[in-house]
């Protein structure tokens, strides 16, 4: 082996900042603030939920990834987690907390059952929670993996980084 | 056995022809009651020197094409003895109604709305008889043989 | 629709409602709470936001294929919702288990017993604000669930109890592994006890909050941690000893007041009692058949049995790892038409391939006699029970669950009734409320 040869991408990176500024689209910084700070809202109803907190604890711990911060209102969440089954009895409390939600925000169908009722094919449950509000990704699995939820959160940051960003908030209205 | 005997002879004269029957089934002794001493029956047996002071489950079964159409079981306990016994009653679909345990045991409150909830059986004395799973505006009652498995009354209007 | 609560409360009082998404009603029900000052004076408990149908959907499945809509009952502790099942239907059948078999079912269900108590008292301290402890509780877990996962396949819905047996026999590592967790589990209870044992917030949060009296709670069905914290001995491990249960030395650990902190004492008492047993179990199982030797390529042996060689062996695995088939009279009844047959017969004899056949087809498959059962088994929150009525079909008439936690709710008005907000959520966690299990 030969030498061991300093990173070339830190010394770019300094060289540039050093010189005051950087040139960026600004749907990608605002895409990049964003993904690195999703508040999440965890709408956990059954089984997946114990996978859930795994994924959150320091085993897993999604923290890593930005995903930290549990917000318990909707109003100041940007990511919707919903683990576990939809019942048609629950479907209304969904809706409502989805509706309150400021936008741009994310939907998660963690688990067989919020993505498509998963084993439970009867007169209780909602097949799949795309019946009810908009899903942006759908993780498989009874319950998913931790790993799974870590994946899927790494393709959320990857959709948000490359959406059209919405640009509302910087409408003045006069 | 002799445990059963003396039930039977314990029931028997208290009771006479409201017990229809004792019997043993896998271990279990399963006495058979008219409906209308339901009640009575399980206040008796719930009582010292019986002592079958808990009330481990309540259900009830569809038999969907006989002739009286529901069974109603109750499964009790006895800590002191630790002895379970399993009481039933019989339901005609014309007249549903049963008395209700709620003054003997207070879990028999959720048990019987769940029991009226999936089979739409009426418990009279029940303070509060309300649906206990499903919601308010849902109609028939799922438990039975002839709601079908996925009939969806849905709450909200979905997507397509 | 005006509910109950509606009706009775004060004009003047204040109305909150938790639930049934909130941060503490973890699994979802909802509770509304009629308030004098900060005391509750009135409440109602709502349930069924969980309910999926779970006793109308075994009514329509074989008894095979409804194993694993048992496991997600009790989601914390899947492995004694199947030993629950398949042992009301082994007492229907008048199936006998093979010894080494029930001392893994032991096993398997002592380390969910473990895994369920840790989950629901990381739930109640996490609300309580001990976020320290919730992290040690679910590092416990996750070493918990490593052995699990190794030994069955899956973390949680495992479907690993079959009826008369298990699926595979444990493998060659399981001690050391099942050490290595035991020892993590003792070292995070000795933690959590030095955290809170003597922890003044945590002792003023639980103690003489929600006190449940022996009576009120034989009156209202409690089983389980919960009854035994109003110090009441029912364990039904004790009371009716089924499996291996009483050629093992264990205590029932009793509560004094059956307050809260009582039931979180229970429950701590308990994981070591648990700990206690998996040790002595691994001692005392029977000796496994040996591993099966060598590789076995099932290509070869299909042709193998094709050239009609009757004096070999023929061996190949369900899993085509290794075989199963000798290790099945240690771990599978020999009962005729209760069990999947060894793959080897399946794929290299006829009758194997008609055994296979007729326990997969529409309505032949496990048929129990007429009649009915019930049977129960102690579960992580109480008396887990089972009553089936069989029709003599191959799919049950009615399958009912005796839920534990749905008695122990349905106390839960008259346990918060006159206490501060703060105390439903201590109160709400100890109850160790399941959805899946509740709700079904």
């Amino acid at each position: 082996m030969g030498k061991i040869r300093p990173i070339q991408k830190y010394s770019y990176y300094q060289k540039t900042a050093h010189g005051g500024f950087i040139a960026t689209k600004l749907n990608y910084a605002i895409g990049w603030g964003r993904k690195f700070s999703i508040f999440h809202y965890p709408f956990i109803t059954a089984c997946c939920g114990m996978e859930y907190m795994s994924a959150a604890c320091a085993h897993w711990d999604f923290d890593r990834f930005g995903v930290g911060m549990t917000t318990f209102s909707p109003r100041q969440s940007d990511l919707l987690f919903v683990v576990g089954t939809i019942s048609h009895k629950e479907a209304p409390v969904l809706k409502t907390v989805y509706d309150q939600m400021v936008e741009p925000n994310w939907v998660i169908a963690c688990g067989a059952c919020a993505v498509s009722g998963g084993i439970y094919d009867n007169y209780a449950v909602v097949q799949g929670i795309d019946r009810i509000i908009p899903v942006d990704v759908y993780i498989p699995g009874c319950p998913p993996r931790p790993e799974t939820i870590l994946n899927a959160l790494l393709k959320l940051q990857d959709k948000i980084q490359k959406q059209k960003q919405d640009l509302r908030w910087n409408i003045v209205k006069e | 056995m002799e445990h059963r005997q003396r039930i039977e002879e314990q029931l028997k004269k208290q009771f006479d022809e409201k017990i229809r029957s004792v019997t043993t089934d896998l271990g279990d002794i399963v006495i058979q009651v008219q409906k209308e001493s339901v009640a009575e029956v399980l206040g008796f047996l719930k009582h010292k020197p019986q002592d079958y002071s808990m009330l481990l489950d309540l259900t009830c079964v569809d038999n969907k094409g006989k002739k009286p159409r529901f069974e109603m079981v109750y499964h009790i306990f006895s800590l002191s003895k630790n002895h379970r016994l399993r009481i039933k009653c019989r339901v005609p679909e014309q007249d549903l109604k049963v008395e209700s345990l709620c003054s003997l045991w207070k879990n028999a409150n959720w048990l019987e709305r769940e029991v009226y909830d999936m089979f739409g059986i009426q418990f009279s004395g029940h303070p509060d008889l309300r649906r206990l799973f499903m919601y308010h505006g849902f109609e028939g009652y799922p438990l039975r043989k002839d709601y079908p498995l996925r009939k969806r009354q849905p709450k909200i209007r979905l997507r397509k | 629709m005006t509910t109950r609560l509606q009706k009775e409360a004060r004009k003047e009082s204040l109305m909150i409602n938790m639930g049934p998404s909130h941060p503490a009603m973890h699994g979802t029900i909802r509770i509304m709470l009629e308030l004098d000052g900060e005391k509750v004076r009135n409440s109602e408990v709502e349930v069924g936001y969980l309910h999926r149908g779970f006793e109308k959907t075994c009514e329509n499945k074989t008894y095979f294929n409804l194993l694993p809509y048992t496991d997600r009952l009790n989601y914390v502790s899947p492995l004694i919702n199947n030993v629950g099942y398949v042992m009301t239907l082994e007492k229907l059948m008048d199936v006998t288990v093979p010894e080494r078999a029930q001392y893994i079912r032991v096993i398997m269900s002592e380390l969910s017993r473990i895994s369920d108590h840790l989950t629901a008292l990381a739930a109640m301290t996490m609300e309580c604000g001990a976020f320290t402890v919730f992290l040690y509780y679910i590092k416990a877990r996750e070493e918990i669930w490593k052995v699990i996962e190794k030994t069955t396949g899956a973390r949680m819905t495992t479907s690993y109890i079959r009826i008369g047996g298990v699926r595979c026999d444990l493998h060659p590592d399981f001690k050391k592994d099942v050490d290595r967790a035991m020892k993590v589990t003792r070292d995070v209870l000795k933690d959590v006890k030095g955290l809170l044992d003597k922890n003044k917030i945590w002792i003023d949060r639980t103690r003489d909050v929600a006190v449940v009296s022996p009576d009120m709670a034989v009156n209202y069905g409690f089983t389980g941690p919960c009854l035994r914290a109003s110090g009441v001995k029912y364990d039904v491990r004790k009371a009716r000893p089924y499996l291996i249960y009483d050629k093992l030395d264990w205590v029932v650990p009793l509560g004094e007041n059956g307050d809260n902190f009582d039931r979180y004492m229970v429950r701590m008492k308990e994981m070591e009692q648990s700990l206690r047993m998996v040790e002595q179990c691994i001692e005392q199982i029977p000796e496994a058949v040996p591993e099966a030797k060598g590789e076995i390529n099932p290509h070869e042996a299909i042709k193998a049995a094709r050239t009609q060689k009757p004096d070999e062996e023929i061996r190949l695995s369900p899993n085509l790892k290794g075989s199963e088939k000798e290790k099945y009279p240690t771990i599978l009844s020999d009962k005729y038409g209760v069990k999947v047959p060894p793959k080897e017969d399946t794929y290299t004899t006829m009758e194997g391939l008609i055994q296979h056949f007729k326990f997969f087809m529409k309505g032949h498959g496990i048929r129990p006699p007429k009649g009915e059962v019930y049977f129960s088994v102690e579960g992580g929150s109480g008396e887990l029970g089972y009553y089936i009525v069989s029709d003599g079909s191959d799919r049950p008439y009615r399958l009912h669950l005796r839920g534990p936690c749905f008695h122990i709710v349905s106390a839960l008005e008259e346990m918060i009734k006159g206490h501060y907000i703060a105390d439903v959520i201590p109160t709400f966690g100890s109850t160790n409320m399941i959805g899946g299990e509740l709700d079904r």
